[in-house]
């Protein structure tokens, strides 16, 4: 696979820092059972990970996977989500964010801290299996950690303030946690305890002082801590020992703060290395300022509805110009006029552009894609991506991946054949998948192309006889049957395996291309291999319509979906039982239908000589459309009739017009049921019929 | 913006800004709440398929709504010239959502404050308009003012069934 990743690699640095941010976010606001936010979190890990992987960076993969796995523990349910837990993730955040900083920085990250928090999420990993209690593993693998030194005997003072219950923590579950350390003596100080009547139940009056004999290290019984060190006071002394550590401590850390490595430790246990690493990547920091800001798309959508009015009002400068009687001052305004219409259409352009990103976001999670699948598949493959570059608006974009996904794999599934047929048809054993994306009009067109078998008329026929989707009379062409795959419930693989064959695929992967406003076709030559087109309009927001004229009122038809537009040629309409419904053209019978009377608008319905007819197109079936005029093409901005008022049947939105007016944009698949209902409405009512007869 | 404000103001004096508009020589009145401008009538867009009330749509300012005349929603013969008449813009709240409509009257009246102790509730079943339309009765000057609930009037459900029935 010959694609230069590196052009990738500062948008892989963008979202995984903000990927990091979203974990420390999440983390620091977790809650038990909240399983939102832990599935955000795994999320954001999730792809970070995925990430790291397509560039190679394998120490960020490795770790993140680590992380990847206890989020996903926590997320099934199988780990309780509990306070050392979050710290030693918290941790792993930091540690993930030196490791890409290094990454990015092509130097090798040597520390100490990234070892040992790597150490202590396998050991929290394997240790789930022995004890419930997740903090009592972290201090296991610390206690690997430190080495087994000589036990120790520790006073803690521990005084809460009274309020510390209700910031949700419980001395009693601190004290379990503690005397996991070690073997250990309490003694409780009841002095402060007010007299009943002045005890408020949900204060703390206790306080206490803890013997712990224990091999553990200071950190160990901060950490213990950690969370209430601003509800207590709190006194560490090492009693009994050659170690001459620091008598006393008193715990004054800032409560806990996510981008500090490791919580500040007595110089003499932990290496200050780790606080070294980030400086070091900031020196090295190569500029990536200035490449690109993030705005929210909301803010981008506001500018493109602004701009939207402003070409409307800039349309109607320009009719109310072209109406003014000719004079010099005139002739100048007009001049200013014409520059206004450019510089609008520039800025409508910049404007759309800012959406606009290449579809390589698309095209780069395939070469890792193609590569687990084959290998899962015994297949050899060769992805050949094309056309990388070329743009499409970023909803689009974001709607488009999982249908990609599934086509590509259905490619490799069932397109591609193993090795050895391949090399018994005397071709090479590598199969291709080729991605080629590219603009034609309006729209962006990707093709997948494989060269593995086609598609199995002879069996697509057969499966869909069986499953009742076509009758056995039914006389089909080659293509049409191979549309058939895109039929809902139809699948022809004959064992269901997990990539592809549950027979849920190609409706849906049409179903959404085509709600995108896009549409899906194919080609396949058996033996040869087969190719899908996915066009796609280049945004949503915009669409090129063809302004037709029908009872005096300006609709709008989706130039997409034009075939042809021809003057009616009266001979060509053909009457079923009286009504003139079939169009007869270039040999094909179309079904007629009459815009003017599906919309119940005035006027006389039967076509004339003077009218046009439009050959449009929708789901691979072929329309006649009657109208009154055609009039001008032009961009429009699409407009939702629902948001003040409702859908309508045959209307697919509203745009506004040059002079201010609004147009109705015709939805070809909803005239298309309109007309089915309209017809079957008809048949037997009386008064219908005959009103219609007389108009 | 005024909304509570205007609420408090409810509850210290008790009354209700209303606005009202004649139609068909009777005199109704809305919220003034609601009522986000008024307008001359310009010609609007049909709607295919719509209910014969729903005059069409057209553009505020970028923003698509629907126009309902008031004279064939309430079963009232319309008059032959539209030009005179105006479009009251309301902001009502339908399905949770916030949305703009107009509303094509013969006249733009009066704005009233209406103490709530004079608003009489009316009596059921009096006439072609659904009983949900109207909030209220008063009296102005001896002169009786119809009351309308808005929202209702125009909620979706009430769109779409009598949608469904007209194209049915």
């Amino acid at each position: 696979m010959s694609i230069d990743l590196s052009q990738f690699i500062p948008t892989f640095l963008e979202e995984s820092f903000e990927g990091l941010e979203l974990m420390e976010s999440g983390l620091l606001n977790l809650e038990q059972g909240d399983i939102d936010t832990i599935n955000a979190i795994f999320r954001a890990a999730h792809s970070i990970k995925g990430g790291a992987g397509t560039f190679g960076f394998n120490r960020v993969t490795n770790f993140t996977h680590e992380v990847e796995t206890l989020l996903d523990e926590m997320r099934d349910g199988r780990r309780e989500v509990n306070q050392s837990d979050i710290n030693l993730l918290l941790k792993s955040v930091d540690c993930i964010k030196l490791l890409i900083e290094s990454a990015r920085d092509g130097v090798e990250c040597e520390d100490d801290a990234i070892n040992e928090t790597h150490l202590a999420l396998e050991q929290t990993l394997s240790g789930k299996a022995h004890g419930d209690n997740d903090s009592q593993d972290v201090s296991e693998v610390e206690q690997l950690l430190s080495e087994v030194k000589s036990k120790k005997q520790w006073l803690i003072e521990f005084v809460p303030k009274h309020e510390i219950m209700q910031t949700g923590n419980d001395p009693l579950h601190l004290l379990n946690v503690l005397a996991e350390l070690g073997s250990m003596s309490i003694e409780p100080n009841l002095q402060d305890i007010p007299p009943l009547g002045d005890i408020h139940p949900e204060e703390c009056y206790l306080y206490w002082r803890l013997t712990l004999v224990s091999d553990c290290s200071e950190e160990d019984i901060i950490e213990v801590f950690e969370w209430v060190e601003d509800e207590c006071s709190l006194t560490i002394t090492l009693s009994d020992s050659d170690e001459p550590s620091p008598a006393i401590e008193s715990v004054e850390q800032p409560s806990l703060q996510v981008d500090q490595t490791p919580p500040s430790q007595p110089p003499s246990q932990v290496p200050q290395k780790s606080l070294k690493a980030p400086d070091e990547s900031v020196k090295a920091k190569p500029t990536t300022e200035g490449g690109s800001i993030r705005v929210g798309i909301d803010k981008v959508d506001t500018l493109i509805n602004r701009v939207g009015e402003l070409v409307i009002t800039q349309a109607m400068l320009k009719q109310i110009g072209s109406e003014l009687a000719e004079d010099e001052t005139v002739d100048k305004l007009r001049e200013g006029l014409v520059q206004l219409e450019s510089n609008t259409r520039d800025l409508q352009e910049d404007v759309m552009r800012i959406r606009m990103l290449p579809i390589s976001f698309v095209f780069n999670r395939f070469p890792r894609m193609v590569y687990d699948v084959s290998s899962k598949l015994g297949k050899k493959v060769e992805l050949k991506l094309s056309g990388e570059q070329t743009e499409l608006d970023k909803t689009v974009m974001e709607k488009i991946g999982d249908p990609l996904v599934h086509l590509v794999r259905n490619s490799l599934d069932h397109g591609l054949e193993m090795p050895e047929e391949r090399k018994e048809a005397g071709k090479d054993e590598t199969g291709i998948v080729h991605l080629n994306a590219y603009h034609q009009g309006g729209y962006i067109v990707i093709d997948i192309i494989d060269d593995g078998r086609g598609l199995n008329t002879e069996k697509i026929y057969d499966k869909a006889i069986e499953k009742g989707l076509i009758s056995a009379d039914q006389s089909l062409s080659d293509q049409e049957i191979n549309e058939l795959i895109f039929a809902p419930g139809f699948s022809t693989a004959d064992a269901v395996s997990d990539l592809s064959g549950r027979g849920v695929g190609m409706d849906v992967v049409r179903r959404n291309i085509e709600s995108l406003g896009g549409h899906v076709s194919l080609s396949s030559q058996q033996g040869e291999g087969s190719k899908f087109s996915v066009s796609l309009p280049l945004t949503l927001a915009i669409l090129d319509g063809q302004l037709i004229n029908v009872a005096g009122q300006i609709f709008i038809v989706p130039l997409v979906s034009i075939v042809e537009s021809v003057q009616v040629n009266k001979s060509a309409v053909k009457a079923i039982a009286g009504q003139e419904n079939l169009y007869l053209f270039r040999d094909e019978y179309l079904p007629i239908y009459n815009i003017r009377s599906l919309f119940s608008l005035p006027g006389k319905v039967s076509p004339a000589d003077e009218n046009m007819v439009i050959i449009v197109e929708s789901n691979g079936n072929k329309y006649a459309l009657v109208v009154d005029d055609l009039l001008e093409q032009q961009q429009v901005v699409l407009k939702s009739l629902e948001s003040n008022y409702m859908a309508v049947e045959g209307i697919s939105g509203a745009t506004i017009l040059g002079h201010g007016g609004v147009a109705l944009i015709i939805d070809i698949k909803g005239v298309s049921s309109l007309n089915h209902k309209n017809s079957r409405s008809k048949k037997f009512s009386r008064e219908r019929s005959v009103a219609e007869a007389t108009t | 913006m005024s909304l509570t404000i205007h609420q408090d103001i409810d509850t210290l004096v008790e009354s209700k800004q209303f606005l009202s508009f004649i139609l068909a020589g009777d005199e109704y009145a809305t919220d003034i709440l609601k009522v986000q401008e008024i307008r001359d009538w310009t010609s609007t867009t049909l709607v295919p398929n719509s209910p014969t009330y729903i005059e069409g749509v057209l553009n505020l300012r970028g923003e698509i709504i629907p126009i309902i005349n008031l004279r064939t929603r309430f079963g009232l013969p319309d008059l032959p010239d539209k030009k005179n008449r105006i479009v009251i813009v309301l902001n009502i709240v339908s399905d949770q959502k916030r949305r703009l409509m107009g509303l094509l009257v013969d006249a733009f009246s009066e704005t009233y404050d209406i103490p709530l102790e004079k608003i009489k509730s009316a009596p059921n079943n009096i006439s072609v308009i659904d009983d949900d339309f109207i909030s209220g009765l008063t009296t102005v000057d001896e002169k009786m003012v119809i009351l309308l609930d808005v929202d209702e009037l125009m909620n979706s459900n009430e769109l779409s069934t009598d949608c469904s029935a007209a194209t049915a």
